[in-house]
């Protein structure tokens, strides 16, 4: 069998950041230094799954989404329960109809399930991770978690499209124990005495660290990097500890990102590899209802690697978010909608009909190859617009319209290859928009209304180190 | 194949006309019965002697019986029409084509809305179900778009066309407060209206038009007999309409300083009207101010102004009531608000009065009798998607 691994990888660290130090003046208490990331109100686990995966993509070049046979779907906070999330990613990425999506769902421990099964499994798969972290107001989850998602093509190599990193060892060690558990529906986790935790899984953690070794024949001090992850903080740390990793243990980015859940395994995972010189070898071990241990070795195409968007950038920029909106984002502080009609649910039938612009931003052109977005109804010639990047020709700030976040800031913006629609921006404070703005698009939730999801594309500035480039 | 149009084959004979406000104490079918009622008794008639109606209301209901029911008709024909907020305009229409077919002897028009039942600020569209990819920023903030693009385009700074915008908003302010009819009634000063915060763009609420509920009505014959209802009948010199197709959404050739569908309209009604200079020749223009630029750009598409140099007309006042081509003289949308079905009708009802010489001595203009013909125009939609409808009327 031809070795499998990772061909590529990608993590989206959504735009704001909650200054940790600000909780504790309107909450009483918590807090703590650094930053978290917060999701906006128009993204959820589905959202942030599809940026990720887009950016892993297009580190893999142009087709790469023809290569995916299946996609794999993991997060603790699912946007819909009883219908698949994936799906909703799959149209987006446009991916084979051939090729299945599953939601791997519920638990923290699914993502790093699915990367198992897929790192034993034949065929490409495109393996993404998103989750959108809570806990109650002033409690330590509130500050220690974070958003984000993370996607992986796991698979063997193919004709350009090299294996960044080869796994060369798994191991793993299960028991049923309760130390974090959440009812569903519930916006908190709950956690048995911290002590209890720690004292079960770090032998869970050493057992599975050594059965991958063993898999790997490899013995501790010949492992480059280490990321350590889970649910338990003290546990990872005193695994870390117990390991004596050292410097070799991988920052786990609490300090501005956060834990983000089932996220965090493949999130980490990408930072490393990001980081990694050929040869090296890597190990992901990761706490959550028992211990997985991964083993990777970088192979020499990790050095010629240029992903899309780092994550190294990514945990760098954004921008921040005062406690108050992050509160009312996330529906713990209940704040007064809109005086306007909320909006009707979008119709499923006519979403089916339009699929392939509504998640996928297909549009259509003419005989002269002039761009139409939406698509005309008499064009058939389609033409995929996702990527496109554009300018702002006009824009106005909305204060009047239905928004579950107002104002509504809104540009005409015309694409580069043509093409003009005017379009909501998201991520974005009104006085930051001028006219020749430059934009990319990015796939959101416009609204919900009767638990309809309403998925849509937006428009947001491009960060300036990437202002017409395509890096 | 051509517009040929139907100059002076069809005439007003009565028309009718609600004070457009805040009708807490009315419904649907009190507005109606008020317009219908004071048009009945404009052209000396009964309503048995209409043969044929057409309702125009956006969204007051379904169906001619919103008509036949309140006016208790019996066996007569009754169309709703609906076409965005050109909709009174167009029952208006379809009634002088009805009567210059041959048809119908008698038609009358009515258009209505109840605009202040809906609980909610503003003008509310009912929901078509859809993908949901539809864009759902308001009407103001779409108009909003024109001014920086007319800004950039022509060299005229923010601060100055927002004195411009200003400008034209108090002025219709000032023929409304002349007008009992009109929904406000107060003078503002261009000071007051610059001090008011943006809601959408850079527009405040007094750059947007009022949100009222009224009705509007016309009754309409053929020429010839036009002398049997009334000595004063207005004649039909033109009616045009244009359907966007939307292309300037789409397109990026298109700048948001110009509304093509307008400006398309506009060259229809003038060649139906053989008129050639509207600047000179019309006594008077209605237009839909629903928002400051709109008129602003309205002057160039209608042929008023030059392209580039509305703002300019606007500040030496050549759209005011003593300009020499009064715009709005009734004050408006932005005094009378959009009651969308009425407010094409109730354009005519100012021409009816000015051209009639029958508007109060402090509204009427002083353009008339030396010249006979006013034009009223409606526009719905959006700039890039937008229906127009421009009719010349005249003694």
């Amino acid at each position: 069998m031809a070795p499998r691994g990772v061909l590529g990888a990608a993590a989206y660290l959504p735009h704001r950041r909650l200054d940790r130090t600000t909780i504790a003046a309107v909450a009483g208490g918590g807090g703590g230094k650094g930053t978290r990331t917060v999701a906006s109100y128009d993204e959820d686990t589905t959202t942030m799954g599809v940026e990720a995966a887009r950016l892993a993509l297009a580190g893999l070049g142009p087709g790469a989404a023809d290569r995916i046979d299946a996609l794999w779907f993991s997060t603790v906070a699912p946007a819909y329960a009883d219908k698949t999330n994936a799906t909703a990613i799959h149209a987006a990425l446009r991916l084979d109809r051939a090729s299945p999506a599953f939601d791997v769902n519920g638990a923290v421990r699914s993502a790093v399930g699915a990367l198992r099964a897929t790192l034993s499994g034949a065929g490409t798969s495109l393996v993404v991770a998103a989750d959108l972290r809570s806990g109650l107001a002033g409690g330590p989850d509130e500050a220690a978690f974070g958003d984000g998602a993370a996607a992986l093509v796991v698979g063997p190599a193919a004709e350009g499209a090299p294996l960044l990193a080869e796994v060369i060892g798994k191991g793993g060690a299960t028991e049923e124990m309760l130390d974090r558990w959440r009812t569903p529906g519930d916006a908190r986790s709950r956690v048995w005495e911290e002590r209890f935790g720690e004292t079960r899984y770090v032998p869970l953690g050493v057992e599975a660290w050594e059965a991958a070794l063993k898999h790997a024949g490899l013995v501790a001090d010949q492992v480059d990097r280490v990321i350590v992850t889970g649910t338990h903080g003290r546990a990872n740390t005193a695994l870390a500890k117990k390991l004596g990793l050292g410097d070799r243990l991988v920052d786990d980015l609490s300090s501005t990102v956060g834990n983000t859940g089932a996220a965090h395994p493949a999130l980490l995972l990408t930072s490393a590899l990001e980081a990694a010189q050929p040869g090296q070898v890597l190990a992901l071990v990761t706490l959550a209802d028992g211990a997985d241990a991964v083993i990777f070795r970088a192979t020499d195409a990790v050095a010629g690697w240029s992903p899309r968007r780092p994550l190294a950038m990514q945990a760098t920029a954004g921008a921040p978010i005062p406690y108050g909106t992050y509160l009312r984002w996330r529906g713990v502080l209940p704040a007064e909608p809109p005086r306007r009609p909320e909006p009707a649910r979008p119709s499923a039938s006519a979403s089916a009909r339009s699929s392939d612009w509504k998640f996928g931003f297909v549009g259509s052109t003419d005989d002269a190859g002039e761009v139409h977005l939406p698509p005309q109804p008499a064009e058939t010639e389609q033409v995929a617009m996702a990527d496109a990047q554009g300018t702002v020709v006009t824009f106005t700030v909305d204060r009047l319209a239905y928004s579950p976040s107002p104002p509504v800031v809104f540009a005409v913006v015309d694409f580069d290859g043509g093409g003009r629609l005017p379009v909501e921006l998201t991520d974005v404070d009104a006085d930051e928009v001028r006219i020749g703005a430059r934009v990319e698009l990015t796939f959101r939730k416009l609204f919900t209304a009767d638990g309809i999801h309403n998925y849509f594309w937006k428009a947001r500035l491009l960060p300036a180190a990437t202002d017409g480039g395509g890096a | 194949m051509g517009s040929h149009g139907i100059k002076d084959r069809v005439a007003i004979v009565g028309m009718g006309c609600t004070r457009f406000a805040e009708h807490w104490d009315k419904g649907l079918d009190d507005l109606l019965l008020d317009a219908s009622d004071e048009a009945f008794t404009s052209a000396g008639v009964t309503k048995e002697d209409v043969d044929a109606y057409w309702v125009g209301t956006a969204q007051g209901g379904m169906s001619g019986m919103i008509l036949a029911k309140p006016l208790q008709l019996e066996g007569k024909p009754v169309t709703r029409v609906e076409n965005m907020c050109a909709t009174g305009s167009e029952a208006l229409r379809q009634a002088a084509y009805a009567v210059a077919s041959g048809a119908y002897d008698l038609a009358m028009a009515v258009g209505v809305e109840k605009v202040k039942d809906s609980g909610y600020q503003g003008l509310n569209a009912f929901p078509v179900p859809s993908d949901g990819t539809q864009r759902t920023l308001t009407a103001a903030a779409m108009f909003s778009m024109v001014a920086p693009a007319y800004s950039e385009r022509y060299g005229v700074p923010m601060d100055e066309l927002k004195a411009v915008l200003a400008r034209i908003a108090s002025k219709n302010h000032h023929n409304g407060a002349r007008n009992p009819r009109a929904q406000f009634r107060r003078e503002m000063s261009v000071e007051q209206i610059l001090a008011m915060p943006p809601v959408a763009g850079c527009l405040s609420v007094f750059d947007c038009a009022g949100v009222a509920d009224g009705a509007a009505a016309a009754i309409v014959c053929r020429a010839e007999d036009a002398h049997r209802y009334t000595d004063k009948p207005l004649y039909v010199k033109a009616l045009s309409f244009v359907a966007g197709n939307g292309s300037g959404v789409t397109d990026p050739g298109y700048d948001y300083t110009t509304f093509p569908e307008i400006a398309a309209c506009a060259s229809d009604a003038y060649a139906q009207a053989g008129v050639t200079d509207p600047r000179a020749e019309l006594a008077m223009a209605e237009v839909h101010d629903c928002f400051t630029p709109t008129e602003l750009v309205l002057m160039e598409d209608l042929g008023f102004s030059e392209r580039g140099t509305a703002w300019k007309d606007i500040e030496a006042g050549a759209f005011d009531l003593t300009g020499d081509l009064p715009v709005n003289p009734d004050g408006g949308l932005k005094s009378f608000g959009h009651p969308v079905g009425a407010s094409g009708l109730r354009m005519m009802f100012e021409a009816w009065l000015q051209l009639r010489q029958e508007a109060p001595p402090e509204r009427q203009i002083a353009t008339v009798p030396d010249r006979s013909l006013a034009l009223t125009h409606n526009l719905g939609g959006y700039p890039g998607e937008m229906v127009s409808f421009i009719s010349i009327l005249g003694t």
